[in-house]
């Protein structure tokens, strides 16, 4: 493959991925207005376009032109840097994401991924853990009680859940032998006994670590039941109190964004990536993979929310202590059991 | 070439976050500078083909131990600090010491690494590499790092508990 063709194809396919993110966090918020409405017995945006699909739509425009209001006494700086550092942490760890087979145009094999890297998982996890820089500096630099405290509350909620989670993870790439996303998919391939696939959660026993990583990554991803930095009864909105317009729309783009990346890991990591029949001619041979992890992260992007609809939010001291003194010794004595079974074999 | 070019913008920037460090006069804007030198030495890892190392530097400094660093600053919500110009004998016994330090550096590098450039791949970079080296040949070194720093927390955790807490949930237990 020429250098030349290399760089065309690796643009192509990053506007092209950049271009359905931001999409399907656009439309995952719709989706969130929707099903929450549903289960609270309402209808969801319905006026705008049919089904209220253009609502989305309709939220940017007025985002963009809202009266970008900085109040008094901020530290300007870092007031404007953190939500753009949210949203880009945000949006890179997308760039390691695998999302097909590799597909053959004009006789060139393309992986369906921006760059495979042999750290991919790595990557992913150290992007992530930058993002809580955006929530910490935009809480400290609002110059605001609120925001401070949702600020204080988000790192440590993110530094105390990431050990459960990185932990989580031991196991998978303790059966899988590599960091490369496309290397542990291609180690879930085929099915045992009759028809049970490969894919980790069955095979080694590793559903413990699956909700392990779930139960983590929504308090990563501060959603509900875990969503304490921005909880509105004691904190007005948390960090982002003092954001209005465009600011305050990029914390969303990046809890969206963040939201898709850990249904991509969760569904690479335990749900065997794209794993699913493949029939027909060569285009929709290509397409299938696609599809078929496309439908994974949107059943795990409805869990997000349906969990969102149904349970309460956690009082502080529970939070810490079910991440230091249930979630890390479960995920240590799962990491410890998967081991020993493996040295074993 | 491309990779000599990258890996001098990234030293240029990295020198620059240190001194950036030093000349700051709020703490979080030291320690957001600290957290630029960190991700320009992972990025100086990365070029020289060490990506697990990278990695790990991001993961593990910029992601856990700076987060704390800001945590702690924001907790404290620690104000600006006054400069002084220090004094004489710092600076009469210091610049000379730190341009001694500087060439006794420079002059070893160069001496002891022959001067030739390092090509990518040439040292360890896997993570398969490290395991081995680390499991294998460094296994005891590596045990005994585990248990120095299982007793640094511990003796963190005995510092930091308050005796009348430790009682109180004795009584409820």
């Amino acid at each position: 493959m020429s250098i030349t063709f290399f760089i065309i194809v690796s643009v192509i396919k990053i506007v092209l991925v950049i271009f359905v993110l931001l999409t399907a966090v656009a439309y995952t918020v719709w989706l969130e207005r929707k099903v929450v409405g549903r289960m609270q017995n309402r209808w969801g945006p319905t006026r705008v376009g049919p089904f209220g699909l253009l609502q989305p739509a309709a939220d940017g425009i007025k985002f963009l032109f809202k009266e970008d209001l900085t109040p008094p006494h901020v530290y300007k700086p870092l007031y404007i840097a953190a939500p753009m550092l949210a949203v880009i942490f945000a949006i890179t760890s997308i760039a390691v994401i695998p999302f097909g087979n590799t597909v053959t145009i004009l006789g060139h094999e393309i992986p369906l991924q921006i760059t495979d890297v042999n750290i991919g998982l790595l990557v992913v996890l150290g992007i992530t853990s930058l993002g809580v820089y955006g929530v910490a500096l935009s809480g400290w630099s609002s110059n605001s009680k609120y925001s401070l405290l949702g600020g204080l509350r988000a790192s440590a909620q993110m530094v105390s859940y990431e050990i459960a989670l990185g932990l989580s993870l031991v196991g998978v790439l303790i059966l899988a032998g590599t960091f490369s996303l496309r290397g542990i998919v291609e180690a879930q391939a085929g099915h045992f006994g009759p028809w049970i696939p490969n894919w980790f959660i069955f095979k080694g026993g590793q559903i413990v670590a699956f909700f392990i990583y779930l139960t983590a990554a929504y308090a990563e991803t501060n959603r509900i039941p875990f969503d304490l930095p921005e909880a509105e009864t004691e904190l007005v909105a948390g960090y982002h109190t003092e954001y209005s317009a465009m600011k305050f729309a990029m914390f969303f783009m990046a809890e969206y964004s963040n939201m898709i990346t850990v249904a991509c890991l969760a569904s690479l990591l335990f749900l065997g990536g794209w794993s699913g029949p493949v029939f027909g001619p060569d285009i929709l041979q290509a397409i299938l993979p696609v599809f078929w992890f496309a439908l994974r992260i949107f059943v795990f992007l409805f869990i997000y929310i349906w969990v969102r609809g149904t349970l309460p939010r956690f009082r502080y001291d529970q939070l810490m202590a079910f991440g230091w003194k249930f979630l890390l010794p479960v995920a240590i004595a799962n990491l410890v059991i998967t081991a020993l079974v493996v040295a074993l074999k | 070439m491309l990779h000599l070019v990258l890996f001098s913008v990234f030293g240029l920037i990295c020198v620059a976050g240190a001194v950036n460090l030093l000349v700051q006069k709020h703490p979080i804007n030291s320690a957001l500078s600290l957290v630029v030198v960190m991700a320009s030495l992972a990025v100086e890892y990365l070029l020289l083909g060490a990506e697990f190392v990278a990695a790990v530097q991001v993961i593990v400094y910029a992601g856990a131990i700076m987060v704390l660093f800001v945590f702690v600053i924001m907790l404290l919500n620690a104000g600006e600090e006054e400069h002084t110009s220090g004094s004489t004998v710092a600076w009469l016994l210091g610049i000379p010491g730190l341009l001694t330090g500087a060439v006794l550096i420079c002059w070893a590098v160069l001496r002891y690494s022959g001067g030739g450039g390092v090509t990518i791949g040439a040292l360890p970079g896997h993570p398969k590499d490290i395991a081995q080296l680390l499991f294998h040949e460094f296994l005891l070194p590596f045990e005994v790092t585990s248990i120095l720093v299982l007793i640094a927390i511990m003796g963190a955790v005995v510092l930091a508990a308050r005796p009348e807490a430790v009682q109180e949930s004795k009584r409820e237990s």
